[in-house]
């Protein structure tokens, strides 16, 4: 484990009675960057989140966190991270601006200190307008953002996000997103799951995906599509049937087959590298282009291809 | 030792004072009692135990005020033993994950808790002694004032110390459970028999023996002596029996509270501690 790693977890297995949660999964987040754990509902990703959260006790394996064994420093790991839990955990009761508060006075943050840090992240989260509105009254997404501000409002070294767009609309979800990215910039480490694909490809910096309480592949997400190999391009041309014969001798063209809606090309190498070659050849031959279209295996190929299946609904 | 738990109790009262129907209930509850229940009793209760010879330089008590101490005391006692709810609700749908995992010590979720619980039962138990003297219970009956002021302490305190106990079992036993309605039940149960087998609607001198040994083990009986002993004085008589409360007598009530209230702490601790999230 490097020095830059800021969680680290050492073959981690966790039982509930008879069903094993997690297998023996280790990994390492690096400082500052976004980390997401993805995988199908009931593969081990809450469960090893709680674990790292302290809000399940360790059972076997270890894991640090900032500097501090979770099994035997457990409140020294809670005064360094933030968390957005998956589940609405708000007081229905309560206004935004007394959640924020009750929350910085249970993490013990001096009062003026406090006050200034909740007016300044409801600003960011846009609910200063709301401040005095009860939780119970505000939308889907404003509870997200209240609770992404509170989570940050201990200005945490990493930020746990359990699935945090869950059931939000897609607009919302791109909101959340960019907020993602900016604790991020901000120098916050973020450790998120999430069963949302392109969620996981568009965020983060490395991608674990788990599956029956292990790991069964780790990288970027560019290095896990990348893993599949096979870009393809599809080409509508004035005269296909020429286009495939030039097609056939460009550098890194594996095969060519022809439909009568166009040319499927699929590339050994980088699609998007080989792309402009494939343009300046076809046009070069006097062939006219009526359209092009290059696809990337997405993080779904990936998932399918590891886990050999789509993702199942049911049971977290 | 820090001061979170007074957040957790700034809180809880936000929520007691903003529940309208919670709060109205809890201060209607034991004044309908009183009312109805205790109106009623006493004036059946006086046909019969009038006729009852009362000794010489005995003061008598009627029903009223004899009840009125037994009402405080089952107030106290039920508004108590829900008291966990509120941490079932959050486990449920509220804040406990986000407790739990905070740097928080878990001791001071159920101090909150309960320094909350103890201030509803303060509540409730004024209104109480407030109503009952407009409707002509005599508590404090011929004092004069600094001995009111003592009196009033001394039913406090006892009322403090029952209320932690209780409050702390039902923490305990909140932390435990996965549902609101699992409590419910749970405390209907316990509930019934603490509140009968005690003295605080009727003399338990006339318990079978059985039903009295038990009665002795019950903290609302020292709770409800303890409430007597401060507010219709220490040697009086009612309901057809001789009431006379040695200093020792209080003081081995306070003490069994106490006791019970430390008991019901450290258990509770175990429960929080030990808590997790599923």
């Amino acid at each position: 484990m490097g020095a830059t790693d800021i969680i680290e977890v050492v073959d981690l297995e966790h039982t509930f009675g008879e069903v094993e949660a997690v297998r023996g999964i280790s990994f390492a987040v690096k400082k500052g960057e976004i980390f997401s754990f993805l995988g199908p509902n009931g593969a081990g990703k809450s469960t090893t989140i709680n674990i790292l959260i302290t809000l399940l006790p360790l059972q076997k394996g270890r894991v640090r966190v900032a500097g501090h064994d979770v099994a035997r420093d457990p409140r020294k790991v809670r005064e360094v991270i933030g968390i957005v839990f998956q589940d609405e955990v708000l007081d229905r009761d309560l206004t935004v601006w007394e959640t924020m508060e009750f929350h910085g006075r249970i993490y013990g943050i001096p009062r003026d200190e406090r006050r200034r840090r909740i007016d300044d992240l409801l600003a960011v989260v846009e609910l200063d307008a709301r401040r005095d509105e009860r939780t119970k009254n505000l939308s889907g997404g404003m509870k997200r953002r209240l609770q992404i501000a509170r989570g940050l409002l201990t200005r945490p070294e990493v930020l746990f996000l359990d699935e945090p767009t869950l059931g939000l609309d897609p607009q919302t979800r791109m909101r959340v997103w960019d907020y993602i990215r900016q604790v991020n910039e901000a120098g916050t480490t973020i450790f998120m799951t999430t069963h949302y694909m392109e969620e996981a490809d568009m965020l983060s910096d490395r991608i674990s995906i788990i599956d029956h309480g292990r790991i069964v592949i780790s990288g970027t997400p560019d290095e896990l599509k990348n893993t599949l190999g096979e870009d393809v391009v599809y080409l509508e041309t004035d005269d296909d049937e020429r286009a495939r014969e030039v097609l056939l001798g460009v550098e890194d063209v594996r095969s060519v087959t022809r439909s009568p809606r166009g040319l499927s090309v699929t590339i050994s190498a980088d699609g998007s590298h080989c792309l402009p070659r494939i343009i300046d050849r076809v046009r070069g031959a006097g062939i006219g282009i009526v359209s092009v279209n290059l696809k990337k295996p997405t993080m779904d190929d990936v998932f399918v291809h590891y886990t050999g299946r789509e993702l199942r609904d049911g049971g977290g | 030792m820090g001061w979170e738990f007074l957040t957790v109790y700034w809180r809880e009262m936000i929520r007691f004072v903003r529940f309208r129907t919670q709060l109205f209930s809890s201060i209607l509850q034991p004044a309908l009692w009183m009312a109805f229940f205790g109106v009623a009793m006493s004036s059946s209760l006086g046909q019969f135990t009038s006729a009852i010879p009362v000794p010489a330089g005995v003061v008598q008590v009627d029903y009223l005020t004899f009840m009125a101490a037994g009402v405080i005391a089952m107030t106290t006692l039920f508004t108590s033993l829900y008291g966990g709810m509120s941490l079932l609700y959050d486990k449920n749908w509220g804040l406990m994950p986000e407790m739990l995992a905070s740097p928080m010590p878990r001791t001071h979720i159920m101090l909150g808790v309960s320094l909350s619980g103890m201030t509803k039962s303060f509540i409730q138990a004024g209104i109480i002694m407030v109503f009952g003297l407009v409707l002509g219970v005599r508590f404090f009956h011929g004092f004069s004032a600094a001995r009111i002021a003592f009196s009033v302490i001394g039913v406090f305190a006892f009322l403090g110390l029952f209320s932690l106990g209780f409050l702390l079992f039902s923490s305990n036993i909140s932390m435990r459970l996965e549902s609101p309605e699992g409590l419910q039940g749970i405390m209907t149960l316990i509930s019934l028999p603490i509140f009968f087998v005690s003295n605080a609607l009727y003399p338990v001198q006339a318990f079978p023996p059985f039903l009295q040994v038990l009665s002795a083990y019950n903290p609302l009986t020292h709770l409800v002596t303890g409430i007597r002993y401060f507010a219709l004085g220490n040697d009086f008589f009612a309901v057809g029996a001789r009431y006379a409360i040695t200093t020792g007598d209080v003081l081995t009530s306070f003490a069994y509270l106490a006791v019970f209230a430390a008991v019901m702490y450290l258990l509770a601790r175990r429960a929080f501690e030990r808590a997790v999230v599923a």
